[in-house]
């Protein structure tokens, strides 16, 4: 039920490359970056919805992409189910003609210099009570996926599923993504850092004390 | 395609396949001339100002980076109650440095001992502090560093050259929600005596995401 973004634990991977690079390997890089945030207020795409859209890119293309291609790829699918740019037009490299209807969404330079260190936080008072503390043993939905979208967005990593854990924190209240990168509403609920033990989660931990803490809403939780 | 340039032209589908043919696959093949693509036509239709895109380039290019991360570091090993401040709730005080934007909304701090060490990841995307060390490097983003680390973060951190004692567990914080967690490293040896200014040259960008440590400044 996984997609192919959702890649923690997999084997196969060879050494991590640990050079460093510039931060855009090119000039186009770091235009797709910037192009990718100026058009956001165009659809009014949340950030879960922006990572929906590159996750839901096709296996075969989201594996041979590179990060910032995928960045254009998903924004591109964005841009045409959000209808601020049609197939035509993207096929065409022509537009139609303005968009009166939604152009005073542009973004101004201004706007980018006041926004430079502007945050929009993502916790919200009026959600459900947390049903734990830390402490508390939990355990995690079994089968990892969407309860709203078939195939939707979610943020509970298939390695972390059907797992017993320990609550390490409460982060409050949060935004819930399954909900919010399909336009279904911001449903915020409790969010939990949920430790892990390496030998609960892999057959052959490195290490009997090792941890992975993964940061899962309520729903995606039972008392253990 | 791509004939009737008219508004009204803009839902007909023209082609059969235009149904099930992602937008993104109708882009030209160079990767370079897609983002051309896409910002030629937004800025077309009035949608996207190009001098906004320059100004977020030079935004991310010259005003974010890891030094921001440092201060805090250094701070956190000079001040005490900084940094029990930092490590109960570090958002007052990064407000207060002017340490604010976006992908910084809601900061942990967490801390090495000689019991633990802490090493960050997002095994499904790439979050990563933005105000406080800049735009991810390419080893953050990498399949292979989002797929192995949670599953054997020692020989990941050993291709970093980090060698960790077996006295010292290791705890992976998979950033699967939009805290974003910062590591406070542990203040070196042979650092005594020196002042904030001094120590934020030994943080390490690594160091601040658990693949390195601080090191002397070359």
């Amino acid at each position: 039920m996984s997609r192919v973004h959702d890649m923690g634990g997999r084997f196969g991977d060879g050494p991590v490359d640990t050079a460093e690079h510039p931060a855009f390997k090119a000039p186009w890089e770091a235009r797709a970056h910037a192009l990718t945030m100026a058009a956001m207020p165009l659809g009014g795409w949340s950030i879960d919805a922006r990572r929906h859209g590159r996750e839901t890119l096709p296996p075969a293309t989201y594996m041979a992409y590179s990060y910032y291609e995928k960045w254009i790829a998903g924004l591109a699918d964005m841009l045409v189910s959000g209808g601020v740019l049609s197939r035509d037009e993207i096929a065409s490299g022509r537009s139609d003609g303005p968009r009166p209807d939604i152009e005073a969404r542009r973004l101004t330079p201004d706007m980018v210099a006041a926004n430079a260190g502007r945050m929009v936080p993502y916790t919200r008072d009026d959600a459900p009570a947390p049903r734990f503390a830390p402490g508390d043993a939990v355990v995690t939905l079994a089968r990892p996926g969407n309860a709203f979208v078939p195939g939707g967005h979610t943020r509970l990593p298939a390695y972390a599923a059907g797992l017993k854990g320990r609550v390490l924190r409460y982060h409050g209240a949060h935004v819930f993504p399954d909900t919010q990168a399909h336009g279904l509403g911001e449903q915020p609920h409790p969010l939990y850092a949920v430790a892990f033990a390496a030998g609960d989660l892999w057959d052959a931990p490195e290490h009997p004390r090792d941890e992975v803490v993964v940061d899962l809403w309520q729903p995606y939780l039972g008392p253990a | 395609m791509g004939l009737d340039s008219t508004a009204q032209g803009r839902h007909r589908c023209i082609m059969p396949h235009d149904h099930s043919t992602p937008g993104h696959a109708l882009l030209p093949p160079e990767p370079e001339l897609r983002v051309k693509a896409l910002e030629t036509l937004l800025v077309g239709k009035g949608l996207v100002d190009p001098a906004a895109l320059d100004a977020i380039v030079d935004q991310m290019q010259n005003h974010v980076g890891p030094r921001a991360g440092a201060r805090v570091i250094a701070r956190a090993w000079t001040d005490d109650a900084f940094r029990a401040r930092i490590l109960a709730d570090a958002m007052p005080d990064l407000i207060d440095m002017g340490l604010t934007g976006a992908q910084g909304e809601h900061v942990v701090v967490v801390e090495n001992t000689p019991e633990v060490h802490n090493v960050v990841v997002c095994t499904l995307c790439s979050c990563y502090p933005w105000p406080l060390l800049g735009v991810p490097p390419a080893w953050y983003k990498s399949d292979a560093y989002r797929a192995r680390v949670v599953r054997e973060p020692r020989g990941v951190l050993a291709e970093f050259g980090l060698n960790l004692p077996s006295e010292q567990a290791v705890r992976v914080w998979d950033s699967t929600a939009e805290i974003r967690y910062l590591v406070l490293p542990m203040r070196p040896d042979g650092t005594e005596g020196l002042d904030t200014d001094a120590l934020e040259a030994w943080v390490t960008r690594n160091a601040m995401i658990g693949t390195g440590l601080p090191q002397a400044p070359a």
